[in-house]
């Protein structure tokens, strides 16, 4: 038994297992490729063709192009590598991040979290 | 014989290097979390650990899904940080200490824990964050040599917190079996609640965490009955990070006191947590 057998959704909270691994695995080596500053300046400039190179869908590549977040993860990317293409190449700082996943402005999400602390 | 003196519990978010690299830490938004870390500067400082295993996650610097261990451990003479791809600056490498690296890969892999044994470790804010916080502007960080010990915090399954605890308490068992007359300090880095993706990014649960921070402390079994999904949701996808808390009070075998404790929330997405612990 895995706490994994339990597929109750999480509100909120997609659950990057091996489904989602598999889904996103070129998605996430492209991003994993961002460490490296040759990458990220090949990126820039040609994007759709960078992706194709990891052979991304064209799913995920639509979603690149819109900055939507959310269908980025639903479609398999982890977090932390997305965190290499949202702010290393798109300029998005966590909060910027945070406030496109929940339809909040920055100023919104950003009173969010200092409302959990009160 | 090697000697495990005490623990410190570290946040190691990086906005937190962005501060420290910046010199915000007297602006109003970081002046309690610094202020927070003034007791751990003097109790280092007095102490002088030559050794710090220090238990973080890497986020995508050093291990892809290509293979991503559950454990690791660095064995490697020198510790380098590299560029992240977001802008953090690197920090100056950070010296191991190779032979204690192996001494407890031995004894970890005969005590049943299989772990990947690391002799090149590229690492991340995981670890650089919490070295620059412990040793501000020193570029030799006190003289202090590391124990990178890695848990996999991104790609589930991850392991359970009693695994984790376990971990430590084996980690603890090989340092005290070491012949070399060494002063051990343990990091633990990393959360608190916090979640980075989907819907309910933003979240932060200020009463769950000081929940565990109390039972970390006095009771630490008693937690081994949240699974990694109770984490989830109750401290955010990415509060399984309280697993390095975990590795690092297992460690802690003997009498543990708490020195000093400070929670800040919000600090960038999380709720941060600094903790000192003696081990009697």
């Amino acid at each position: 038994m895995s706490y994994l057998d339990d597929k109750t959704p999480i509100p909120g909270t997609i659950i990057f297992d091996g489904t989602k691994s598999r889904m996103g695995y070129g998605l996430n080596k492209m991003c994993f490729s961002f460490n490296d500053e040759a990458a990220r300046e090949e990126f820039k400039s040609d994007e759709v063709a960078y992706c194709k190179k990891y052979n991304l869908t064209d799913g995920q590549i639509e979603a690149i192009q819109k900055r939507d977040i959310i269908s980025l993860l639903e479609q398999g990317a982890s977090v932390y590598y997305l965190a290499k293409l949202a702010s290393g190449l798109l300029g998005l700082n966590m909060q910027d991040i945070g406030a496109l996943q929940t339809g909040l402005t920055l100023e919104e999400f950003k009173q969010k979290l200092v409302d959990a602390g009160k | 014989m090697a000697k495990i003196i005490g623990a410190i519990g570290s946040s190691h978010i990086p906005a937190v290097g962005m501060a420290i690299a910046k010199n915000l830490q007297q602006e109003p938004y970081w002046k309690g979390f610094f202020d927070g870390q003034k007791p751990l500067w003097a109790w280092l400082k007095e102490k002088k650990p030559d050794i710090a295993v220090v238990f973080y996650n890497d986020h995508g610097l050093e291990f892809f899904l290509d293979k991503k261990p559950t454990f690791s451990i660095g064995a490697a003479e020198e510790y380098i940080s590299y560029d992240e791809g977001w802008g953090l600056a690197t920090i100056p490498p950070i010296k191991g200490d190779p032979e204690l690296s192996w001494h407890i890969c031995n004894a970890l892999v005969e005590d049943e824990f299989d772990i990947t044994i690391c002799q090149e470790l590229g690492v991340d804010h995981g670890l650089t964050v919490p070295m620059q916080l412990m040793f501000p502007n020193d570029k030799t960080y006190g003289g202090i040599k590391v124990i990178p010990v890695i848990i996999n915090c991104e790609l589930h399954p991850m392991p359970s917190l009693k695994r984790c605890y376990k971990l430590g308490q084996s980690i603890a068992r090989a340092i005290e079996s070491y012949d070399k007359d060494l002063d051990v300090v343990i990091f633990g880095t990393g959360g608190l609640s916090h979640q980075l993706d989907g819907q309910n990014a933003g979240f932060i649960n200020k009463e769950f965490d000081l929940m565990l921070l109390d039972h970390l402390v006095k009771d630490p079994e008693y937690l081994f009955k949240y699974s990694i999904r109770d984490i989830i949701e109750n401290a955010g996808a990415q509060g399984v990070e309280f697993n390095m808390w975990m590795g690092m009070r297992g460690a802690l075998s003997g009498k543990v006191e708490q020195l000093h404790f400070n929670y800040t929330v919000p600090i960038s997405n999380t709720g941060a947590g600094t903790m000192l612990l003696s081990n009697k």
